[in-house]
C-alpha cells in the first residue's frame, strides 16, 4: 500500500505549525505553551516518521514520489514542490525527528532561564521543518530550498544570543561560508538542468547515463566532462553545508550558539545534509571517477587534519566540534570510495552518539554554571553520574570500540577505503587510519579532563545571595563556582539516556542489512566495478563476527595505544601534558592557530573585500563616473557658458566688429566653395 | 467602464489629485484620507484587470485607441499584456502603502505630497499601457516632474543637488530616445509601436537606434556606468519617494527595453548583446562590492537595487544568445520570465527595505549604519520584518527574491557557464553586504542612548511591512500564478528575440 500524502504532509508541517505558534504567539501562550506546542508537533512528526519507516522497510510499501503543487511552469520546464520517500529518506526522517524531539525536551532544561525561551523553540521547530523539506524533496529546487532554509535557521541560532559580539560574528561567517558552497551548488543545479533538462530527481537520474561523453566548453579549446563538472559543483555545496576542507571554518565558530542546537544542527542533522545529498545523487556521482577521487581526497584531509586540532582545544564544546569535522570527513571519504551506504550508515550512528556527546557537554556546562573551559573541570564523575556514564558510552562509540554503533560504521569505512583502488585512495587510507588514533587521543583527553582526575575548580559560597541563577558566571573568576556542581534535571538526562541506547546498539542490529544487505535498494546506486561494500559483504560473517574480528584490527590497536597514552598522562602524570606541549611548541602553535586558515581567509576575503569595495567606490563611482563624466560635464557646460557670456559684453562696437568678421568669414567661405 | 478600464486607471489618481490638493494645508487629514481613498479605488480598479485580461490568450488586450494629434497621426493608444498587468498591479499596490507609510511622517504640506504621489502613480500606469511611442514618451517624461518635486521639496539636506542630478541625468537620456523616435516617425509615418515593430531597418539604422534607446533606458534602470544618480536620489528622497523610485520607476527602464529595443531593433540588440550582458554582470559583481562599503543604509540598498536590476537586464538579453546561438527557446523563456519576476519581486523587496529604513529614520533621523546597533533589543517586531526582507534581498529560497535570480542563473548557464558563474556571485556578495548591515544595525548590544529610546513599530507601520511581507512570501512560495499571468507575453517577447529584420 502506498504512503498517503496527508501523512507525509503532516510530518513536514507539524513542526512548522509549532514554530508559528511559539514564534508569533509566544507571549500569549507563555513558556509552557511554547514548549508544549512545539514538542507536540515533534511528537506527531516523529511518530509518523517511524510509521513511514515501518511501512517502507517492513510492510512493503513502495517508494513514494509525487508532486504537491507546481512551483512554476515555463515551456517544458516543470518546477514543483513534492516528496520522494524511499528507504534513504525514511531513515533520514526518523533520525531528524527523533534527535530533534530529544533536543526539544532537553531544551526545557537547558534554556530554562533564558529570556528568549519561546523564540528558541520556534527556531528549532522551524529547523526541523526545513530539514524535513530538504530530505523529503523529490527535486533539486526543493532541495535547494531546504538547503538554504536550514542555513537561515543555523544563522539565526548561532546568533541566538545576539548581544554577544562573538556570536554575531560567527553567524555572519557561517552564512557567508555556506553561501560560497551554495554558489557552487546552484551552478551544479544549473548544470543538471542544462545537461539533463529537468529538475526532477527521478527523471534526472534516469537520464544520467546520457551524460557519458558529453562535455562542457570552458574555453574554446577546453572541454570538461559533463558528469565531473556537475558532481564537483554539487559537491562544493556539500563542502559548505557539511563543513569540508577548505570551507570548514564556520563550524567551530558555530559553537557560539546554545548547546542544544550544536547537537541538533551542527552535529546530528544539518551538517550531514551534504552527505545525504551526495548519496541521493549517487546515480550521477557514479559516472565520474574524477569527481569521486576529489570527494575522497577532500574528505580524507578533513578527517585527519581537523581531528588534530581537536587535541589542543580546551573548550569542551570545541573538542566535540572538531570531532564532528573529522567524522564528517570520514563520511565524505566513504562517499568518495562509492561506499554511499557506509557514509549514510555512519551518518546515522554519528547522529546518535555525537548528539549524545554534545548534549552531555551541555549538561556539564549547566553544572559548571556555563563554564566551558576543561582546565577548570575535573573529577565531575561523582557529581553527575548519568552524564558521566552516558558520555563514556558516546565516547566509546566515537572511538569505535567493537560492538558499539560507531565501530560498525567507522570500521567499515576504513576497510572500504583500504579496498578501493581509486586514485588517491592510498592517501585517504593513511588519513582515516591515522584519524582513528587522533580521534581516540582527543576523546580520552576530553573525558579525563572533564570527569576524572583532580577537581580544578573551587566552590565559593555566597551569603545573602539566595536565588539560583545560571548566568552568574560573569561575576566569578574562572574556576570559581557559586554552588557545587550537580546532576542536571531529568529533562536533560532523559535525552542522554535515550541517545545512549542507539549509540550502543543500533549498529549491531542494522549493520547486516544497511551496510551489506542492500537495504537502501534503488535509493542508492553503485556501479558494479566500484562496489567495495559488495566485496566486503562477501566475507561478512554477522555483527558478532565483525566485532570480534575488530578487536584484532589495526584501528583498534591504535585506539588502545591512545588510551594508554592519555590514561598515563591525565590520570597518573598530569604535569607531562604541559611538558609535551612545550616540547612540541611549534606543532602546538600550528594546531592552536588552526593552520592559520581563518586568519588568511579573514585578511583575504573580509578585509580584502572591503578594500576592494572602497577602491571601486572611490575610484570608480566617485572619481571616474561622477567626478569626470557627470559633474565634469556639468563643469564643462559651466565653463563654456562662462566663456560665451564674456562675448555678450554689451558694447556696440564689439558686436559690430563681430558682425564684420562674421561677414568676411562667410563671404570668404562662399568664395572658397565657389573655387 | 470596462471599455475604458486603462484610461480609468491612468486618470483616476491624476484627477483625484485635484481634491487632495484643494483640501489644502489647513485640512491635512482630509487630504490624507482622500489620497488613501483614491489609491484604494485605483488599486480596486486595477484588480479588475485580472478577470478582464485573458492570460492564456496573451497578446495586447483591453485596447483603447483615439486620434490625439491628427496631423501627426499620433494616437492616444492604450493596451496591456501580462507583463503590463503585473507591473500595474505592483504600482497600485505600492501606491497604497506609500500613502499609509507617509501618513504622520509628512507634516510639511501633506496635501501636496499626496497629490504628487497620485499624479506620479497615474503617469507610471500610463507608461505601462501606452502603445503609441509618443504617448509613451510623454508619460515617460512627465513622470519626472512629480518625482522632481517629491525629492526637491520633501528631500534631505542635499536635495537640490540630488534632484537636479536625477532630472538632468534622466532627461539627458530621454532626449536620445526622442531623436530615435523622430527618425522612426520619419521612416514609418507613425508612432504606433506595433507598426514600428514591423518596420524593416538596416543593421546600421538599428545600431544607431539601439544606442539611442540604450542611453535612455540604461539610465532609467539604471545600468552601470550611468547609475550614479540613483544613490544620491535615494539618499535625499523622502521614504515614499524612495519606495516608488525603487519599486516602480526603475522598472520603467527595463520595460522600455521590452517595448522598444526588442521589437524594433532586434538585430542590433543581438549584435551588441555582449555589451549588455557584461554591463549586467558588472552591475552584479562590481556594484556588490561598492554596496559592501556603504556607510549610509539608503545608499547601500540603492546600490543593491542596481545589482538586482542587473539580473533583469541579464535575463532579458541573455535570451539573444539562447535563441540565436543555442536555439534553446525554453531557456530563453526561463531567463525572460526570471527577469520579469525579478522586476516584480524587486518592487516588493526594495520597497520594503526602504520602508524599513524609513521606520528607523523617523525615530532617529539618521541613516548612517554607525548610528545604530542592537535595534532588535528595543524593536523585536521590526527586527522580524527587517531580517525577512534582508533575506529576501539575499535571494533566500521561499522569498520572492530567490525566484527571479534562480531562473536567470539557470537560463544563463545554458547560454554560457561563465555568465552564470559571475551572476551567481550575487549569492555571496549579496549576502555579505546585506547581512553585514543587519549585523551592525540590528544585532549586538544597544548601540547608544538614542537607540535605547526607539519604540517598536506601531499599527500603521506594521500594516505596511506586513503587506510587503505577505507578497514577498507568496511569490517566494508559489510563483506560478505570477508566472502564468506573464507566460504568453513572455513567449511573445522570446519570439521577437529570434525575429530578423534584415
Amino acid at each position: 500500500m502506498e504512503l498517503s500524502t496527508s501523512i507525509l504532509l503532516t510530518i513536514a508541517l507539524a513542526p512548522l505549525a509549532g514554530c508559528l505558534l511559539a514564534g508569533f504567539l509566544g507571549r500569549q501562550i507563555g513558556r509552557a505553551g511554547a514548549h508544549s506546542a512545539t514538542i507536540l508537533g515533534l511528537v506527531i512528526s516523529c511518530a509518523l516518521s517511524f510509521y513511514v519507516l515501518y511501512q517502507i522497510a517492513f510492510a512493503g510499501a513502495p517508494a513514494y514520489n509525487h508532486d504537491l503543487y507546481t512551483w512554476f511552469e515555463i515551456g517544458r520546464l516543470h518546477a514543483s514542490v513534492g516528496f520522494m520517500v524511499d528507504r534513504l529518506t525514511a531513515m533520514m526522517m526518523v533520525v531528524v525527528t527523533f534527535v530533534s524531539l530529544l533536543v526539544h525536551v532537553y531544551t526545557i532544561g537547558y534554556m530554562a532561564d533564558d529570556p528568549g525561551y519561546q523564540r528558541f523553540f520556534s527556531y528549532i521547530s522551524l529547523f526541523t521543518f526545513s530539514m524535513l523539506m530538504l530530505v523529503m524533496a523529490n527535486n533539486f529546487l526543493q532541495l535547494f530550498f531546504g538547503w538554504e532554509a536550514v542555513g537561515l535557521v543555523s544563522y539565526l541560532l548561532i546568533g541566538f544570543w545576539f548581544k554577544r559580539p562573538t556570536a554575531i560574528f560567527a553567524n555572519l561567517k557561517a552564512f557567508l561560508v555556506n553561501r560560497v558552497g551554495d554558489f557552487g551548488f546552484l551552478l551544479g543545479i544549473a548544470a543538471v538542468l542544462y545537461f539533463l533538462g529537468t529538475l526532477d530527481y527521478a527523471t534526472a537520474f534516469a537520464a544520467a547515463p546520457t551524460l557519458a561523453g558529453k562535455t562542457l566548453a570552458i574555453t574554446q579549446g577546453t572541454h570538461w566532462d559533463a558528469a565531473t563538472v556537475i558532481c564537483i559543483l554539487l559537491f562544493i555545496g556539500a563542502m559548505g553545508k557539511s563543513a569540508q576542507v577548505p570551507l570548514h571554518v564556520w563550524l567551530p565558530d558555530s559553537m557560539e550558539g546554545p548547546t542544544p542546537i550544536s547537537a541538533l544542527i551542527h552535529a546530528a542533522t544539518m551538517v550531514t545534509a551534504g552527505i545525504f545529498m551526495v548519496a541521493r545523487m549517487s546515480p550521477i556521482f557514479e559516472l565520474s571517477q574524477g569527481a569521486l577521487s576529489f570527494v575522497m581526497v577532500i574528505g580524507a584531509t578533513g578527517a585527519l587534519f581537523t581531528g588534530l586540532i581537536g587535541i589542543v582545544q580546551n573548550d569542551i564544546k570545541r573538542v566535540v566540534a572538531y570531532s564532528t569535522l573529522s567524522q564528517l570527513g570520514y563520511m565524505t571519504v566513504a562517499l568518495g570510495v562509492s561506499a554511499y551506504a557506509g557514509a549514510v550508515f555512519h551518518l546515522m550512528t554519528h547522529a546518535f552518539f555525537k548528539a549524545l556527546l554534545f548534549l552531555g557537554a551541555g549538561s556539564v556546562i549547566i553544572a559548571m554554571h556555563h563554564e566551558q573551559d576543561m582546565r577548570y573541570m575535573g573529577g565531575l564523575r561523582k557529581y553527575m553520574p548519568v552524564t558521566w556514564i552516558t558520555m563514556w558510552i558516546g565516547s566509546l562509540a566515537l572511538v569505535a570500540v567493537p560492538f558499539t554503533s560507531g565501530f560498525y560504521s567507522k570500521d567499515a569505512i576504513i576497510e572500504a577505503v583500504g579496498e578501493s583502488h581509486r586514485w588517491g585512495s592510498g592517501y585517504a587510507y593513511f588519513c582515516v587510519m591515522a584519524g582513528a588514533f587522533v580521534t581516540a587521543l582527543y576523546t580520552f583527553r576530553q573525558m579525563y579532563l572533564t570527569f576524572h582526575g583532580k577537581e580544578r575548580f573551587t566552590v565559593v559560597e555566597h551569603h545573602g545571595h539566595g536565588h539560583h541563577d545560571h548566568d552568574d558566571h560573569g561575576h566569578h573568576k574562572p574556576g570559581e563556582l557559586a554552588h557545587a556542581p550537580h546532576e542536571s534535571p531529568w529533562v536533560v538526562t532523559l535525552p542522554l539516556v535515550l541517545l545512549a541506547i542507539p549509540s550502543l546498539l543500533v549498529g549491531f542490529f542494522t549493520v547486516g542489512s544497511m551496510l551489506f544487505g542492500g537495504w537502501f535498494g534503488t535509493a542508492i546506486h553503485v556501479d558494479e566495478a566500484n562496489n567495495v561494500l559488495g566485496e566486503m559483504g562477501a566475507h561478512f560473517e554477522g555483527a558478532v563476527g565483525m566485532a570480534l574480528h575488530g578487536f584484532w584490527s589495526v584501528p583498534f590497536g591504535l585506539v588502545l595505544l591512545a588510551f594508554a597514552i592519555q590514561t598515563y598522562i591525565y590520570l597518573f602524570n598530569p604535569a607531562l601534558a604541559g611538558r609535551i606541549k612545550s616540547a612540541l611548541k611549534p606543532l602546538w602553535t600550528v594546531l592552536d592557530r588552526k593552520y592559520w586558515v581563518d586568519d588568511v581567509y579573514f585578511a583575504l576575503f573580509a578585509r580584502g573585500g572591503v578594500k576592494l569595495g572602497r577602491l571601486f567606490w572611490k575610484a570608480g563611482d566617485a572619481a571616474v563616473v561622477d567626478g569626470v563624466l557627470v559633474n565634469g560635464s556639468a563643469r564643462l557646460v559651466d565653463r563654456v557658458a562662462a566663456g560665451v557670456r564674456r562675448l555678450q559684453s554689451g558694447y556696440l562696437y564689439h558686436y559690430a566688429f563681430a558682425m564684420i568678421v562674421g561677414l568676411i568669414l562667410l563671404l570668404g567661405g562662399y568664395w572658397l566653395i565657389g573655387q | 467602464m470596462f471599455n475604458h478600464l486603462l484610461s480609468l486607471l491612468i486618470w483616476l489618481p491624476i484627477v483625484g489629485a485635484v481634491p487632495v490638493l484643494l483640501a489644502g494645508s489647513s485640512r491635512p487629514n482630509a487630504a490624507r484620507w482622500l489620497a488613501l481613498l483614491f489609491m484604494v479605488l485605483t488599486f480596486a480598479a486595477s484588480l479588475f484587470l485580472l478577470p478582464r485580461y485573458d492570460a492564456a490568450a496573451g497578446g495586447l488586450q483591453l485596447v483603447e485607441s483615439h486620434v490625439w494629434i491628427a496631423s501627426l497621426g499620433v494616437h492616444y493608444g492604450l493596451a496591456v499584456d501580462g507583463i503590463s498587468v503585473a507591473l500595474i498591479l505592483l504600482t497600485t499596490f505600492v501606491g497604497i502603502l506609500v500613502v499609509v507609510g507617509a501618513w504622520e511622517v509628512i507634516q510639511n504640506r501633506p496635501h501636496q505630497y499626496m497629490a504628487a504621489m497620485l499624479v506620479l502613480e497615474g503617469l507610471m500606469i500610463g507608461v505601462f499601457c501606452a502603445t503609441d511611442a509618443l504617448l509613451f514618451y510623454v508619460f515617460f517624461e512627465a513622470m519626472l516632474i512629480p518625482m522632481f518635486i517629491l525629492i526637491g521639496v520633501w528631500g534631505g539636506p542635499r536635495r537640490v543637488y540630488a534632484t537636479l542630478k536625477f532630472f538632468i541625468y534622466t532627461f539627458f537620456g530621454s532626449v536620445f530616445m526622442l531623436i530615435g523616435l523622430l527618425y522612426l516617425y520619419h521612416k514609418a509615418g507613425t508612432f504606433d509601436l506595433h507598426a514600428l515593430a514591423a518596420l524593416p531597418l538596416s543593421l546600421k539604422e538599428q545600431s544607431w537606434l539601439f544606442f539611442a534607446f540604450l542611453i535612455a533606458f540604461a539610465i532609467k534602470v539604471p545600468m552601470v556606468p550611468v547609475h550614479t544618480w540613483l544613490p544620491d536620489a535615494h539618499v535625499e528622497a523622502p521614504t515614499g519617494g524612495s519606495v516608488v523610485l525603487a519599486a516602480v520607476m526603475l522598472k520603467v527602464g527595463a520595460y522600455g527595453f521590452l517595448r522598444f529595443t526588442l521589437p524594433i531593433v532586434p538585430d542590433a540588440a543581438a549584435h551588441y548583446v555582449w555589451l549588455i550582458v557584461v554591463l549586467s554582470l558588472v552591475a552584479v559583481v562590481y556594484i556588490g562590492y561598492v554596496a559592501l562599503v556603504q556607510e549610509d543604509m539608503k545608499k547601500l540598498v540603492a546600490y543593491s537595487s542596481v545589482a538586482h536590476m542587473g539580473f533583469v537586464t541579464l535575463g532579458i538579453f541573455v535570451g539573444y544568445l539562447l535563441v540565436r546561438d543555442a536555439g534553446n527557446v525554453d531557456a530563453a523563456k526561463l531567463g525572460m520570465q526570471g527577469a520579469m519576476v525579478q522586476m516584480i519581486s524587486h518592487g516588493f523587496v526594495s520597497g520594503a527595505m526602504f520602508s524599513c529604513i524609513g521606520v528607523m529614520y523617523d525615530r532617529l533621523h539618521t541613516r548612517l549604519i554607525k548610528d545604530y546597533g542592537g535595534v532588535i533589543n528595543v524593536m523585536p517586531w521590526f527586527g522580524f520584518f527587517y531580517v525577512l526582507f534582508a533575506m529576501a534581498n539575499c535571494g533566500l529560497p521561499g522569498t520572492s527574491g530567490f525566484v527571479g535570480e534562480f531562473m536567470v542563473i539557470l537560463a544563463s548557464f545554458s547560454a554560457n557557464p561563465w555568465i552564470a558563474l559571475f551572476a551567481a556571485f550575487t549569492l555571496i556578495i549579496g549576502a555579505a553586504y546585506t547581512l553585514w548591515m543587519v549585523k551592525r544595525v540590528l544585532w549586538g548590544e544597544v548601540g547608544n542612548a538614542h537607540v535605547a529610546e526607539m519604540k517598536d513599530i506601531n499599527g500603521r507601520e506594521t500594516f505596511v511591512l506586513a503587506a510587503f511581507a505577505a507578497l514577498v512570501l507568496l511569490i517566494g512560495i508559489w510563483p506560478e500564478p505570477l508566472v502564468h499571468l506573464m507566460d504568453s507575453s513572455v513567449a511573445q517577447l522570446v519570439q521577437q528575440l529570434g525575429t530578423h529584420k534584415i
